[in-house]
């Protein structure tokens, strides 16, 4: 049940970030959640989209380095907390995150995390065993737009 | 031209590539005392600096006496522009051509009928050698106009027989439409710009492995091992190495073979030397050195051992081709390249092959020397590939780190890399432009600093 994500190679300079994003908007295609890791040389743009295959191509045809990378999405309460919870469960487990995002659903109490794990299947079983909800790509969109 | 088998197809074993090595000596001194006399009596500048060493032309008794001749170099044709060094008349010289002239004055070259035909004849030549002849289609994506590119490949492919389409340099797309369309079999560029018609043909959707294309015959700047191999595993093609300069003809001076072990040299027209770059003392078979060239039929503008910058060796022994003219090794870099940061010198092909060992091929990138409070640096900028792109930023520094640390240890100092974004560093449709120097180098240069050196191993 893991998502996909797309990674962008962006130079550190006034404007990269706005090119994509546009490219993006001009096709109808809406960026569920997005993070940006930055460097002093170079930036790495993590976008979760409504299409990523569609988007994947469009942004490769425009020029850019694309990477997929499978990233997994856990619901939690938006509530003081949710998170800690999570984090320590991961901690037991011993589960090694390389990153996480997070966004909100803006209605429900709902809260999504983003993960790269570097065992993401394992890390998905133990969400699971602990009673927790892995979002696959159709819910992520579907509860945003519901 | 006189070689025509009787099925009217080239015969490659009819030219002089064969003739044995006395033969080959003996019509090379006949033909140096008569390009020395006409230098002697029709250009004033040499003849002046022969008459400086006392030396006149009869006293040429055998091939050796050529290192007693003075050198020629690129500031004597700049001197003398534009017509300075020419020995005939107007009304004997039927073409022109010129360098790109990036550092100040263009130089300009000149040719008569005669120097035309054997310009013509040692590019049928070289064709022949990269296993040419009359059926294949030849397209020639070198520059026509005033750089010699472009001509003399399309005046030799068609003196052959071979089909020629005369692309000329540039319109990529069009390019790969002719390749595709035309049952293109070979094709002349320079091998960065064939590197760049493989990138676009795979977006375009083309595969130039799965067309009639079986040759392609580069030239015009130095590249390496690692391109050759990029180029003949992606193009499923045979690279050739051609080799030439305008101020001695133009391409078609030396070419490999099938066996690609060095390329031959025409030494029936160019003979050949290899000298100490600092010193200019001659120096033996096989050693490393600069490659000097000396025009033995040449009318219009004889030149007479002149630099070339080119760091090669020479090897005598006959190739299993057969051919006994000589061979240089491959030219990976020219002392004109080699730049010189903190006092080391550094040849771009150095940086190819740090990348290389990286990455396992060699990413598009490019040299930048700045220069602040009187400190060099050298950055050195690497488009990042889909094969090495990660989505950490733990990844990418990694990547950062290593490139720096192979630059470090194969140049001996420390480069600043930049990880670029795809296709952002300029793509030549010529001689592709590795070094951008942002220095400001217009202070007296200091006596200390050499201002060339052998490249260190």
């Amino acid at each position: 049940m893991k998502i996909h994500q797309l990674s962008l190679f962006l130079e550190n300079k006034p404007g990269q970030m706005a090119a994509p994003c546009r490219l993006l908007a001009s096709s109808g295609i809406n960026i569920r959640t997005l993070t940006m890791a930055d460097t002093q040389r170079f930036g790495i743009l993590r976008l979760i989209v409504s299409d990523w295959q569609q988007s994947k191509k469009m942004l490769e045809d425009a020029g850019y380095l694309v990477n997929v990378a499978e990233v997994v999405a856990v619901e939690v309460a938006d509530r003081p907390g949710g998170l800690v919870d999570l984090l320590d469960l991961l901690g037991q487990a011993n589960m090694n995150i390389e990153y996480m995002y997070a966004f909100t659903f803006g209605r429900g109490g709902r809260a999504a995390l983003i993960f790269r794990f570097d065992r993401p299947d394992e890390a998905i079983e133990q969400l699971r065993a602990a009673g927790l909800n892995v979002l696959a790509d159709v819910e992520v969109y579907e509860r945003i737009e519901g | 031209m006189s070689w025509e088998a009787p099925g009217g197809a080239f015969h490659p074993a009819s030219t002089p590539d064969y003739l044995p090595v006395a033969q080959m000596r003996e019509l090379q001194l006949a033909r140096l005392r008569n390009v020395v006399r006409r230098a002697f009596e029709r250009v004033p500048l040499f003849r002046q600096r022969l008459d400086e060493r006392g030396f006149r032309p009869e006293h040429l008794g055998e091939l050796a006496d050529v290192r007693k001749l003075p050198f020629t170099t690129k500031a004597d044709l700049r001197d003398t522009y534009p017509t300075g060094l020419f020995a005939s008349p107007n009304d004997e010289i039927v073409r022109l051509h010129a360098s790109s002239g990036t550092t100040g004055k263009p130089i300009v070259v000149a040719y008569t009928r005669r120097d035309l035909d054997v310009w013509t004849e040692v590019m049928v030549r070289a064709f022949a050698a990269c296993g040419l002849n009359h059926g294949d289609v030849v397209q020639n994506a070198y520059g026509y106009g005033l750089f010699t590119g472009g001509l003399g490949a399309h005046y030799g492919a068609e003196a052959l027989g071979a089909t020629v389409i005369p692309a000329s340099g540039g319109n990529t797309d069009r390019q790969i439409m002719l390749l595709k369309d035309f049952g293109v079999t070979a094709i002349c560029c320079t091998p960065s710009y064939f590197i760049y018609v493989l990138e676009r043909a795979a977006e375009l959707g083309v595969s130039i492995r799965d067309l009639p294309l079986r040759a392609g015959i580069f030239g015009a700047e130095p590249w390496t091992e690692s391109m050759r191999r990029h180029i003949e595993t992606l193009g499923a093609i045979q690279a050739f190495d051609i080799y030439g300069l305008s101020e001695i003809i133009g391409p078609g001076v030396g070419i490999e073979c099938a066996f690609h072990d060095g390329l031959h040299i025409f030494e029936d027209h160019f003979y050949p030397e290899i000298v100490d770059p600092e010193t200019g003392r001659a120096l033996e078979e096989g050693e490393e050195g600069e490659l000097v060239l000396t025009t033995l039929s040449k009318q219009a503008m004889p030149m007479i051992r002149y630099r070339t910058r080119d760091i090669t060796s020479l090897k005598a022994e006959t190739c299993a081709c057969g051919r006994t003219v000589r061979r240089i090794a491959r030219i990976g870099r020219r002392s004109d390249d080699m730049f010189i940061i903190r006092g080391i010198n550094v040849f771009p092909s150095q940086i190819e092959t740090a990348l290389l060992a990286v990455e396992g091929t060699v990413p598009h990138y490019q040299i930048v020397l700045t220069r602040e409070k009187g400190l060099d640096s050298i950055e050195v900028q690497v488009e990042v590939t889909p094969e090495v792109f990660g989505d950490t930023v733990g990844s990418m520094e990694g990547l950062q780190h290593r490139l720096a640390h192979a630059l470090e240890r194969t140049l001996g100092l420390r480069a600043d890399v930049t990880l670029a974004a795809p296709r952002t560093i300029q793509r030549s449709e010529g001689k592709a432009k590795r070094v951008i120097d942002k220095r400001n180098l217009t202070e007296a240069p200091n006596e200390n600093t050499p201002t060339l050196a052998l490249p260190r191993k």
